[in-house]
C-alpha cells in the first residue's frame, strides 16, 4: 500500500466534474481510496476521513486542486494515468480558429454576445456579482445558487425592478420559460396554467400531477424559498404574477408557497385579487392542505374533475408493522409535506429541517424515532452536488437504514426531469433491494415507499422508472402526499 | 419584463450539467467558462457591485476615455509647460526614491543631471541624488508620461497633446531613437549631445511647425496606423511614416535652416519609434479625462519604474496600487540575455490602458515573433482582452477582426473575477545604468495590484440604504 498526495495550483473544475473524476480514479484496480477535489475545508475534512495525512495539505487554498490516492504500488501509476485522462481538456475546442472569440469568463462578457435569460449556479458567495451583470444588461435571471445572503437577494430584486427584469431565486430549483426547462425541470406540455413558485419541488409536484391529468403550463416562474419572507416581502412573487397576468396565453395563475410571513401573505392575496387573470394562491403546509389537494383545486377551477394520481403498488402484500418511518428526501417541500402529514398521525418527526425546533437532530443526522432528512438542505449541499444529481449520501443512508432494526418503513422521493440524475433507478433499485435483503436476513420486512415526481415526457422515463423501483420492492406514488400516507398507514397503530 | 411567449436565448454560468440539460432540450446555451475570483475578493466584489454608483460611474469613465480627441499642438520646454525647476525631475512609474530606484532610472537621472549641469559624472550625480539634492515625482502626477525610465528635466522639450473635447493637456519628451539613449538608462556623451540637439534644434523646429500649421490629429494617425500593421506601442513604423508625411511641407515652410530640417527628417525617418512619444501622451490625455469618478472601477494608469509595477483607478483618485515589477519574457539583442535584463519599466503601458499596444496585438502581425508568438497568438491576445475591458474603441479598429474596435477600458473587477491579466508589450532595459535597451517582449502584470485596487474600491463603496455611512468607510 502506498499513498500519493498532490496539490495542483491554478486548476479549477466544478465539483460535479470532480466527483466523476474521483469516482473514476477510485474505481481503478488496486486503488483503496482516492479523492480529487478542490481543497475546500469540507473536502479536506473528507480527505482526512479517508485516512490521508493532514500535514500533506497544510497551506492548501480552495483554489488548489487536491489529488490523493492510496493503493497498491503499481495501481498508483494506473490511477495517475486515469486522472490525467479525466482532467484533459475536452476534445471540443472553445473557439474555432481565425478570430473566433475565446469562451467568455464572466456573465457580463457573455451577455455582450447576446442572450435573453441567464442561468446562474456558481457557489453562493460568487452569485451576486454574476447576477448583477445580467440585471444591468437587462436580462432576467434564474439563480439556482443557494447560500446567498438575504441583503444581496433584496438588492438583486430591487435592481431587477429598476431594470424591469425578473430574478428567479436565489435557491430557485426549477423554472420553465418559453417551453424551456431550467435547473431541475420536468418536460411539460404547453397549456393554460402559469405558476409562481416559492418552492421548486412543490412546483414540480403540482405540474407533474397536472401533467398526469393532461393539463399543461405556460410558465413556471420560481422566486426562491425566501421571497415571501418578511425581509424580502414577495418582491419577485409580485413581479412574476404581473408577468403571467400580462401573458395572453396564461388563463389561470397559481401562486405556490409554504405558509409565508402573514403580512406578505396578505400582500400576495391582495395582489392576486387585482389580477385580470383568474388565480389561486395556494399556501401548503401544516394544516393548510397538501400539494395534491392544491392540484385538485386547480383542476376544479379549470372545470376538470381530477382523477386519482397514478401509483405502482409494491409487488407483495404489506401489513402494518412495528418500528419507525425513515424519510430520505432530495426535495425540501416534499420532505415538509411528508412530515406535516406524518406528524398529524404519528406525533414528533425528527429532522434536519424540523417542523418544530424541539424535533431538530444533530449533525450526525440520527434519531431513535420517526425521522425525515432533507438532503437538499443548504447545510448538506455546501461543497457538494445536489442529491437530485448525486445520490451517494442517500444511497449510503438507505444501506444504513436497511440494517437498523428500528426502521420499519423507508420513504424516498425521486425527482425526474432535466438536470436531475439521468437514471436514478439504476442506483436506487439495487440499493432498495439490498436494504430489503439485509433487513430480511435479520427477520424484518422493510417496507419501501417512493414518491416519484415526473412527467410522462421526462427523459428518464416516468413509467419505466416507477416499474423498476416497484420491481425492487417499493410501492411508487406520483402523489407525494399519497406516498406519505401510505408510509404512515404501514406503522400507525402497530406496536413499537 | 421577462418574455414568456418565446424560447429564451440562454447564457449559463456555473455547473455544466444545467447547460447540458439545456442542450438536451436543443437550446444551445452560451456557457461562461467560470473560475472563482482571486481568493478573498468575493466580499469586496459584492460590495462594489452593490454600490449604486458603480455601473454609471464606470460607464462615464469609459465614455470620457473614448470621447477624447488628442491633438499634437506644440513642443515647448518642460520648465515652461510644467513649471519644472532646475532640480526637479520626473520619472516613469509609481513613486520611487533614489535608494530604491532601478539601474535604468538611476542612469537616466544621472544623465539628466549631467545634461542640466548639476553633475559632471554618474558618481557625482548619485551622491547628490542620494543626499536629497534633487526632487523626484512620477510623470503621471504631472500630466506626463515617459517611456522606459521616463526621466524628464526642465530643459527637455515636451510634446504638448491637447484633448479637443476637454481642453486638457498631456506631455511627453521627444523620442531619442534606439540604442544608447537616456530612457534606457544610458548617460554617455553621445546621449547628452543628442538631448542637447533635441532641445536646441528639433524641439524648436517642431514647435514652430505646429504653431504654423495647426494641430496634428493624433487620434486619426493611430487609427490609420492600426490598419497598417502598428499597435502603437512596440511598433510605430507606419504611424511615424504617416506623421512625417503630414508635417513635411510645414517643416519646409517653417523658415528653419535647411540643414536642420534635413537632420530632423533623417532623425525621425531613422527612428521607427518616434511616434511612440505621441501615442503615449495621446493615451494619457484620454485616460486623465476619465480620472477621479467616484465609484468607477476603470484603470486610468498602469506604469512601472523598474522596481515596482503600479496602477491607478478612476474611483480611487491618486492612490497607487503597487507590487514588485515582474521580469519581461522576450527576445534579446545579440550579446544580451535574461541575466542582463532589468525589470519591467516605463509609462508606455498607458497605451494598453487606452486599448492599443498589447491590446491591439491582432493589428500588428509583423511583430508577433518579436513579442514571442505566432499570428494566432496575436489574435488570441486581443480577443482575450475583451474579457477584462468595458468597451470597444470607437476609433481604433482591428482589420483582421472585421474592424472590431480594440478592447478598451480595463476594469479591475473583471480582472480579479476572470483571472485574465492585461497583455502588455514592452521593451527590455539593461539592468545596469548606462547599458540601454537589450531586448523586447511581453510582460504579465502582478495580479495583486488589481486585487488591492478592488479592496480599496470596496472600502469606498457606498452601502445600499445607508449612504450616510459612506463617510466613515472612506479611508
Amino acid at each position: 500500500m502506498n499513498t500519493r498526495v498532490e496539490l495542483r495550483r491554478g486548476i479549477y473544475r466544478d465539483s460535479v466534474v470532480l466527483m466523476q473524476v474521483s469516482q473514476a480514479v477510485a474505481a481503478c484496480h488496486g486503488v483503496a481510496a482516492a479523492i480529487v477535489a478542490m481543497a475546500t475545508p469540507l473536502n479536506i475534512e473528507i480527505y482526512e476521513r479517508l485516512g490521508f495525512d493532514p500535514a500533506e495539505v497544510k497551506g492548501a487554498s480552495p483554489n488548489d486542486l487536491l489529488v490523493a490516492v492510496r493503493g497498491e504500488d503499481d495501481a498508483l501509476d494506473a490511477a495517475g494515468a486515469e486522472l490525467e485522462r479525466q482532467l484533459a481538456p475536452s476534445a471540443t475546442p472553445q473557439g474555432d480558429g481565425f478570430g473566433s472569440p475565446p469562451a467568455p469568463r464572466t456573465l457580463a462578457s457573455a451577455l455582450r454576445r447576446g442572450g435573453s435569460l441567464a442561468l446562474i449556479s456558481v457557489p453562493g458567495q460568487h452569485a451576486f456579482v454574476e447576477a448583477m451583470d445580467a440585471i444591468q444588461a437587462g436580462v432576467s435571471v434564474m439563480l439556482f445558487s443557494d447560500n446567498v445572503p438575504v441583503e444581496q437577494e433584496i438588492t438583486l430584486k430591487d435592481e431587477a425592478a429598476r431594470h424591469d427584469v425578473l430574478v428567479m431565486g436565489p435557491d430557485c430549483g426549477t423554472a420553465v420559460v418559453g417551453g424551456l426547462g431550467l435547473g431541475f425541470a420536468n418536460a411539460l406540455r404547453p397549456g393554460p396554467v402559469g405558476i409562481v413558485a416559492a418552492s421548486g419541488t412543490g412546483a414540480q409536484q403540482v405540474t407533474c400531477l397536472l401533467d398526469a391529468d393532461g393539463v399543461g403550463i405556460t410558465a413556471v416562474l420560481g422566486v426562491g424559498g425566501r421571497d415571501l419572507s418578511a425581509a424580502v416581502g414577495g418582491r419577485s412573487t409580485l413581479a412574476a404574477m404581473k408577468a403571467l397576468d400580462d401573458d395572453p396565453a396564461t388563463e389561470f395563475i397559481v401562486v405556490l408557497s409554504k405558509p409565508p410571513d402573514p403580512k406578505v401573505a396578505e400582500t400576495v392575496r391582495d395582489a392576486a385579487g387585482r389580477l385580470n387573470t383568474p388565480s389561486l394562491v395556494a399556501f401548503v403546509g401544516v394544516g393548510q392542505g397538501d400539494l395534491t389537494a392544491a392540484t385538485a383545486q386547480i383542476l376544479a377551477a379549470l372545470g376538470r374533475s381530477p382523477t386519482a394520481p397514478p401509483q405502482w403498488p409494491a409487488p407483495y402484500d404489506r401489513t402494518p408493522r412495528s418500528g419507525f418511518v425513515r424519510g430520505l428526501f432530495s426535495g425540501g417541500t416534499l420532505c415538509d409535506e411528508a412530515m406535516a402529514i406524518a406528524a398529524q398521525r404519528l406525533g414528533p418527526i425528527a429532522s434536519n429541517t424540523p417542523l418544530q425546533e424541539a424535533w431538530a437532530i444533530g449533525d450526525d443526522l440520527n434519531a431513535r424515532g420517526h425521522l425525515m432528512i432533507d438532503f437538499g438542505d443548504d447545510r448538506l449541499t455546501a461543497g457538494r452536488p445536489h442529491p437530485m444529481i448525486d445520490q451517494s449520501l442517500r444511497l449510503e443512508r438507505i444501506a444504513q437504514e436497511g440494517s437498523d432494526p428500528r426502521c420499519a418503513v423507508l420513504l424516498l422521493d425521486v425527482v425526474l426531469g432535466y438536470g436531475a440524475h439521468l437514471d436514478p433507478a439504476s442506483e436506487l433499485a439495487p440499493a432498495i433491494a439490498t436494504a430489503r435483503e439485509s433487513a430480511q436476513r435479520c427477520g424484518r420486512d422493510l417496507a419501501v415507499v417512493v414518491s416519484l415526481v415526473g412527467s410522462r415526457s421526462d427523459p428518464q422515463g416516468r413509467d419505466a422508472t416507477a416499474e423498476r423501483l416497484a420491481a425492487a420492492g417499493a410501492s411508487v406514488h406520483l402523489s407525494n402526499a399519497a406516498a406519505a400516507r401510505t408510509a404512515v398507514d404501514l406503522v400507525e397503530g402497530a406496536g413499537r | 419584463m421577462i418574455r414568456l411567449d418565446e424560447s429564451p436565448t440562454m447564457v449559463t454560468v456555473g455547473a455544466s450539467l444545467f447547460a447540458d440539460a439545456l442542450t438536451a432540450q436543443a437550446a444551445a446555451p452560451l456557457e461562461v467558462q467560470w473560475t472563482p475570483p482571486v481568493p478573498g475578493s468575493e466580499a469586496d466584489l459584492a460590495l462594489i457591485a452593490a454600490d449604486l454608483r458603480t455601473h454609471a460611474a464606470t460607464a462615464e469613465s469609459v465614455r470620457r476615455l473614448t470621447a477624447a480627441n488628442p491633438r499634437w499642438v506644440d513642443v515647448l520646454p518642460a520648465g515652461d509647460v510644467l513649471g519644472l525647476g532646475p532640480r526637479e525631475f520626473l520619472h516613469a512609474g509609481p513613486p520611487v526614491d533614489w535608494a530604491d530606484a532601478s539601474g535604468p532610472i538611476r542612469g537616466a537621472l544621472a544623465g539628466a543631471m549631467i545634461y542640466e549641469g548639476l553633475a559632471s559624472n554618474f558618481e557625482e550625480a548619485g551622491r547628490i541624488a542620494a543626499q536629497g539634492g534633487i526632487s523626484l515625482a512620477p510623470c503621471h502626477s504631472r500630466s506626463t508620461v515617459g517611456p522606459m525610465a521616463g526621466v524628464v528635466s526642465a530643459s527637455m522639450p515636451l510634446s504638448v497633446l491637447e484633448d479637443e473635447e476637454t481642453g486638457r493637456r498631456a506631455y511627453c519628451t521627444l523620442n531619442e531613437g534606439l540604442g544608447k539613449v537616456l530612457r534606457y538608462g544610458a548617460y554617455s556623451r553621445e546621449v547628452i549631445d543628442r538631448l542637447r540637439w533635441l532641445e536646441r534644434t528639433l524641439g524648436p523646429l517642431l514647435g514652430a511647425t505646429l504653431r504654423k500649421r495647426g494641430p496634428v490629429d493624433v487620434r486619426s494617425l493611430i487609427a490609420q496606423a492600426l490598419q497598417m500593421g502598428d499597435e502603437c506601442h512596440n511598433r510605430n513604423r507606419a504611424a511615424t511614416s504617416l506623421l512625417l508625411r503630414e508635417i513635411t511641407p510645414d517643416m519646409l515652410e517653417s523658415g528653419a535652416r535647411s540643414e536642420d530640417i534635413v537632420a530632423a527628417f533623417r532623425f525621425i525617418n531613422g527612428n521607427d519609434h518616434f511616434f511612440l512619444n505621441l501615442s503615449m501622451p495621446a493615451c494619457k490625455v484620454a485616460a486623465d479625462a476619465a480620472r477621479d469618478i467616484p465609484g468607477s472601477t476603470m484603470v486610468v494608469a498602469m506604469a512601472r519604474n523598474g522596481t515596482e509595477f503600479g496602477i491607478q483607478v478612476s474611483g480611487t483618485g491618486d492612490d497607487w496600487f503597487t507590487a514588485p515589477a515582474p521580469p519581461v519574457r522576450g527576445l534579446y539583442f545579440a550579446g544580451y540575455g535574461p541575466e542582463d535584463a532589468g525589470l519591467d519599466i516605463g509609462d508606455s503601458t498607458i497605451t494598453e490602458t487606452n486599448g492599443i499596444g498589447g491590446f491591439a496585438m491582432a493589428a500588428a502581425p509583423a511583430i508577433v515573433l518579436f513579442v514571442g508568438g505566432e499570428v494566432s497568438d496575436a489574435l488570441e491576445n486581443t480577443l482575450r482582452m475583451y474579457e477584462i475591458t468595458l468597451t470597444e474603441h470607437p476609433f481604433y479598429k482591428v482589420p483582421i477582426l472585421g474592424f472590431r474596435g480594440t478592447p478598451t477600458g480595463i476594469d479591475t473587477t473583471l480582472i480579479v473575477r476572470s483571472g485574465v491579466l492585461p497583455a502588455v508589450n514592452t521593451g527590455i532595459a539593461g539592468r545596469e545604468p548606462g547599458v540601454g535597451q537589450v531586448g523586447a517582449g511581453l510582460v504579465v502584470p502582478p495580479m495583486s495590484v488589481f486585487a488591492d485596487a478592488v479592496r480599496a474600491l470596496a472600502l469606498r463603496a457606498v452601502p445600499r440604504g445607508a449612504p450616510g455611512r459612506s463617510e466613515s468607510r472612506n479611508q
